[in-house]
């Protein structure tokens, strides 16, 4: 489909292509098996000003917005979901400050991340504390002129790599959910350590580390807005960063769609290449409609955020709902298609499956989007049976 | 020069459009003040058309002229004979001048004139003289002065040159090695020469008397014949290993003139400071008859052990592609490719190398191939002669333990 | 320092495919690239920009969508190119072309070094380089793997066939670069945004005040007769049997030929 895609945004398409297909694509079999993180290719990201598409030009970005973000997202998801995280991820923990940091934050902290100089990162989940945010006990306690954060953070993407963290901490326990708040904890202050890089399933070159913080003082310059935003803060940090997520998943279920229709083209059975079946054209046509679907879904919700609209929430759950269901379904088909082969390590359909997974988990699980979208969609029967 | 087409002998049947290879000659309508029969006609982009001479010949109405302008150089008929570069390394005359001095010989006699070899040296340079004779020359040219012991651009360039200009050689022949490409290239404007590059094949036109050059262009994938016919030198560097080496004719004496060359002391700028051997180099892959090379299927550098041991087995050379280069298990040097050297030896055997046409470009010209691949769609097996569809960790040992045991 | 970096916009020779029926080159559909050596050029240039400070000019004699291959340059991060585009120059030989490209330079001036490609790979004669370097009368050094620059003296270590050799030249010199000198790097979004921007003007024969008979294919002292395909190379034989056998047959078979 014609996205009606300006120059700008083909370029950047471009040229996120081109650096994936030329780096990423001859790493990513080792960087999985190895789970190591791959900073050699983030170098060149930034090398190439790719890291600070969504970051306005007066911070050292390209002035650009979520749809640039997805863009670039998607075509390095395309060769390899782990890399593809790791550079989302980074907005994640930039978001917040871009929205509600102060002049002085934006000033120190986004022009690093615009250059590609520092990662950023965002910690709120906690061991007991998932789909249920306001369940954090990680706590920032206001002294003089400090605050002292003590707590763990489980599971945070680019943990011990990032040099920015965005952190949700409860300042007012009384309050509950109006009782958190967000900070700016750097790498590197004393009393904040990073817990074992875990073991995953997929994603694997993407580092994912326990942040535990011990008497962590920071100073209070790095609260962000105020006491008791920290929630409102995550929200609408992920509201814009969902559709970031949703590309991800577009463009591992590309690349997926793209494995199996060249294997199906070269595999003959029964005399024939396999793609002359039907049972396997139906999946192909399924999966590319699909795809195309999810796609759409995110780059429109990316487009109507870039163009200042206020209320995009459920449409950002509906695009990362939709696009990881898409990818867990293509890259299971993909799987299917290759066969006996798409199960061995040599083919990349394996590794697609397992990037796929995680996508529909955070960010929000799929069934807290659901939540969300049910709610909206009972709100607006109301209001449309009340005329 | 100019071309044109005829319009109204052309009659549109477009064997000219497909014979170019430029892609210059398109068939539009014909205009009212060209009248003729056909409907449409030839049309020539002068952007795209290098006058070639391409469409020439399967125009069959003669509708197509190339018109040459008649541009004779004041003096060309005074320049006579054959030269070739006696190009000289560590004081050892390489193997590349005698496959000239072979080659050189068919030209000169073709135009019934001498041929002749220039030598620049130290002192010491005279003892290859006699060698020179022995291949083939009938005089020699030496031109020798202690900055001249080794080969150095701009002294050698203004030596050559002088030497030129007052001895008036038709033709001049050099290896295409790191040597003689960049002296050639030099030389060739110094002294106002026409020079063809890495020729693989060259002959004497029997109506013009001129050198007829044909060389490889396009990687490779068309061949180009080439002539200098208004400019004297006429220049060519040879690739080595494509001519053979004549007999030896021990004891053949020949006019040996001796020069001392001016040497201006701005040329002496430009300083060799260091020479940096390559121990991993046994045997030199540009003079070498047999080469064995080693590709991304030998997985790691210390399994070109391999490789190297088969090479020694055969007395041959050891090369590489370009993916073990890069990936540091081979130095540059042994590079065979589009990006390394281009080698032409009797017997290639190339090891776990798939083939990709930038490899091909640097190998394919050789007597003959022997690929071993484990994947039977590997484009290696188009060229080879003969393939093995098999694993070379167990090919590569065998052969070298085979070829052991019948030497004895 | 002030770097001029001569580059040439050629067709992905590895691409070209010849045409079974009329024996000719088939051009459409094959991508137009920047030389690949030239690229090296041009990444060098960059470095020692980046390490000495100066200027970095890419020039390119050829026909006006060669302008293409100058913004690319661009991107990567060059600081202005020069396009030398005349019907005039059409069916250029090196001679032309290292006469054309000197005179441009000339007409620059004021310059420190001048970093070519080894060689183009459609052309594949490595003549141009020396060429340019013959004409304005200062040094060459080809083959360059690593330059270093010291002052007005450049060091460089130079591939050759069996060992590397290192020579100091006094600046301005002509330095031609292999492909192992560097890895070029990948525009830049920036870089490409200014790219997309710059206009390139074309420099003719009367700009540059080229004397008319050392251009063109007047100007060129070899010209083409004649083009054709080499003969297609047959594939061999594939051996078949187990693997001692295969061996023993290969070695007759090379004995055979008296390839051993």
């Amino acid at each position: 489909m014609d996205y009606l895609l300006t120059e700008e945004q083909k370029m950047v398409k471009d040229l996120a292509r081109k650096i994936t297909e030329e780096k990423v694509l001859p790493a990513r079999a080792e960087l999985d098996e190895k789970g190591e993180f791959p900073w050699e290719i983030m170098r060149t990201f930034a090398e190439a000003d790719l890291c600070g598409l969504y970051l306005p030009e007066e911070y050292g970005g390209f002035g650009g917005g979520v749809l640039e973000f997805c863009l670039a997202v998607e075509e390095i998801s395309r060769v390899c979901g782990g890399v593809g995280v790791t550079f989302a991820a980074s907005a994640l923990g930039a978001v917040p400050i871009l929205l509600f940091g102060s002049p002085e934050q934006k000033k120190k902290y986004l022009p690093p991340i615009a250059s590609g100089k520092k990662l950023a990162a965002f910690g709120l989940t906690e061991a007991d504390a998932g789909s249920d945010a306001t369940a954090i006990v990680t706590i920032a306690k206001r002294e003089g002129d400090y605050y002292i954060l003590n707590g763990t953070k489980q599971w945070i993407t680019n943990g011990g790599e990032a040099e920015t963290y965005t952190i949700i901490a409860m300042t007012d326990k009384s309050r509950g959910a109006r009782g958190a708040s967000a900070f700016i904890v750097e790498k590197g202050t004393p009393g904040f350590t990073f817990g074992k890089k875990e073991n995953k399933m997929g994603i694997r070159c993407s580092a994912t580390r326990e942040l535990v913080f011990q008497d962590c003082k920071i100073p209070k310059e790095n609260l962000i807005s105020r006491e008791g935003m920290g929630l409102i803060i995550f929200v609408k940090t992920l509201d814009m960063t969902r559709p970031g997520i949703g590309a991800q998943a577009v463009g591992i279920a590309q690349g997926a769609l793209e494995e199996a229709t060249s294997y199906a083209r070269q595999r003959n059975q029964f005399g024939k290449p396999i793609i002359s079946f039907q049972a396997i054209q139906h999946m192909l046509a399924d999966m590319a409609t699909q795809v195309e679907a999810a796609r759409a879904l995110v780059y429109a919700t990316a487009r109507e955020i870039d163009s200042g609209k206020k209320d995009f929430t459920i449409d950002s759950s509906m695009s990362k709902l939709f696009a990881s269901d898409v990818a867990m379904k293509v890259t299971t088909d993909a799987v299917q298609i290759l066969g006996g082969y798409g199960y061995m390590k040599e083919y990349p359909t394996e590794k697609m499956m397992r990037d796929a997974k995680i996508t529909q988990i955070y960010e929000g699980t799929n069934q807290i989007q659901r939540n969300e979208i049910a709610l909206k969609v009972i709100k607006e029967s109301a209001r449309f049976k009340k005329k | 020069m100019s071309i044109r087409i005829i319009t109204d002998k052309c009659t549109g049947c477009t064997l000219c459009v497909k014979a170019c290879p430029f892609a210059a000659i398109s068939m539009l309508e014909r205009p009212p003040e060209a009248p003729g029969k056909s409907k449409k006609i030839a049309v020539i982009d002068l952007d795209k058309c290098t006058l070639c001479g391409a469409c020439l010949d399967p125009c069959k109405f003669d509708a197509i002229e190339i018109k040459t302008e008649k541009e004779t150089s004041t003096d060309i008929g005074h320049y006579k004979g054959v030269w070739i570069f006696a190009e000289q390394r560590e004081g050892k005359i390489q193997p590349v001048a005698y496959e000239l001095l072979g080659e050189g010989k068919k030209l000169a006699s073709d135009l019934n004139t001498d041929l002749s070899a220039v030598l620049c040296g130290g002192e010491e340079i005279e003892e290859e003289v006699d060698h020179l004779f022995a291949y083939g020359a009938d005089k020699v040219y030496l031109l020798h002065h202690d900055e001249l012991k080794d080969y150095k651009s701009l002294p050698y360039t203004r030596a050559i040159a002088e030497l030129i200009t007052k001895s008036k050689p038709e033709i001049f022949l050099l290896g295409a090695t790191t040597i003689g490409r960049d002296l050639a290239a030099r030389l060739a404007i110094r002294v106002g020469a026409g020079l063809t590059a890495d020729c693989t094949g060259l002959s004497i036109d029997p109506e013009k008397k001129i050198l007829e050059q044909t060389r490889p262009a396009f990687g490779g994938n068309i061949m180009a014949t080439i002539i200098s016919p208004n400019h004297r030198p006429q220049m060519a560097t040879v690739r080595p290993k494509v001519f053979r080496k004549p007999s030896k004719q021990e004891g053949k004496k020949g006019e040996l003139s001796k020069f001392n060359p001016a040497i201006n002391p701005e040329d002496l700028m430009v300083r060799v400071v260091e020479i940096i051997k390559d121990e991993s180099i046994k045997v030199n892959l540009a003079e070498a008859e047999i080469i064995v090379s080693g590709g991304r299927g030998l997985g790691e550098a210390k399994n070109f052990k391999l490789i190297e041991e088969l090479a020694h087995a055969l007395g041959g050379a050891v090369g590489a592609s370009r993916a073990t280069v890069d990936a540091g298990w081979i130095s540059a040097h042994h590079q065979v490719g589009q990006t390394g050297k281009t080698v032409a030896p009797k017997l290639y055997i190339a090891c776990g190398i798939s083939g990709k046409i930038q490899h091909l470009v640097g190998m394919q010209s050789s007597d003959t191939i022997v690929a071993i691949n484990k994947d039977p769609d590997a484009p290696i097996f188009k060229v080879a002669s003969y393939g093995i569809v098999g694993d070379l960790f167990e090919y590569v040992p065998l052969l070298t333990n085979k070829l052991k045991e019948l030497r004895g | 320092m002030k770097i001029i970096v001569c580059l040439k916009q050629v067709p992905e020779t590895t691409e070209v495919k010849i045409n079974p029926e009329t024996n000719t080159l088939i051009r459409e559909g094959v991508p137009s690239i920047v030389n690949p050596f030239d690229e090296n050029a041009v990444e060098a240039a960059l470095q020692l920009r980046e390490k000495h400070g100066g200027k970095v000019t890419v020039i390119s004699m050829g026909p006006p969508q060669a302008a293409e291959a100058l913004k690319t340059t661009i991107a990567m991060g060059a600081d202005e190119v020069i396009l030398i585009s005349d019907r005039a120059f059409a069916g250029s030989d090196t001679w032309a072309t290292s006469y054309t490209l000197a005179q441009t330079i000339r007409k620059i001036g004021n310059y420190d070094l001048i970093l070519c490609g080894k060689q183009a790979i459609d052309g594949d004669t490595a003549q141009v380089g020396p060429g340019i370097a013959e004409w304005l009368g200062i040094p060459q050094v080809t083959f360059g793997v690593k330059i270093d620059i010291d002052g007005s003296q450049a060091k460089v270590e130079r591939l050759l066939e069996e060992v590397n050799e290192v020579v100091e030249t006094p600046l301005p010199a002509v330095i031609t670069v292999v492909k192992q000198i560097n890895e070029p790097r990948l525009p830049s979004l920036k870089g490409m945004m200014k790219a997309k921007k710059v206009e390139i003007k074309a420099l003719r024969a009367e700009d540059i005040e080229a004397d008319l008979k050392n251009i063109g294919l007047n100007g060129s002292p070899t010209q083409v007769i004649k083009i054709f395909t080499p003969p297609p190379k047959t594939s061999g034989e594939i051996l078949n049997g187990v693997p001692h056998e295969n061996v023993e047959k290969l070695i007759a078979k090379l004995k055979e030929r008296k390839t051993i």
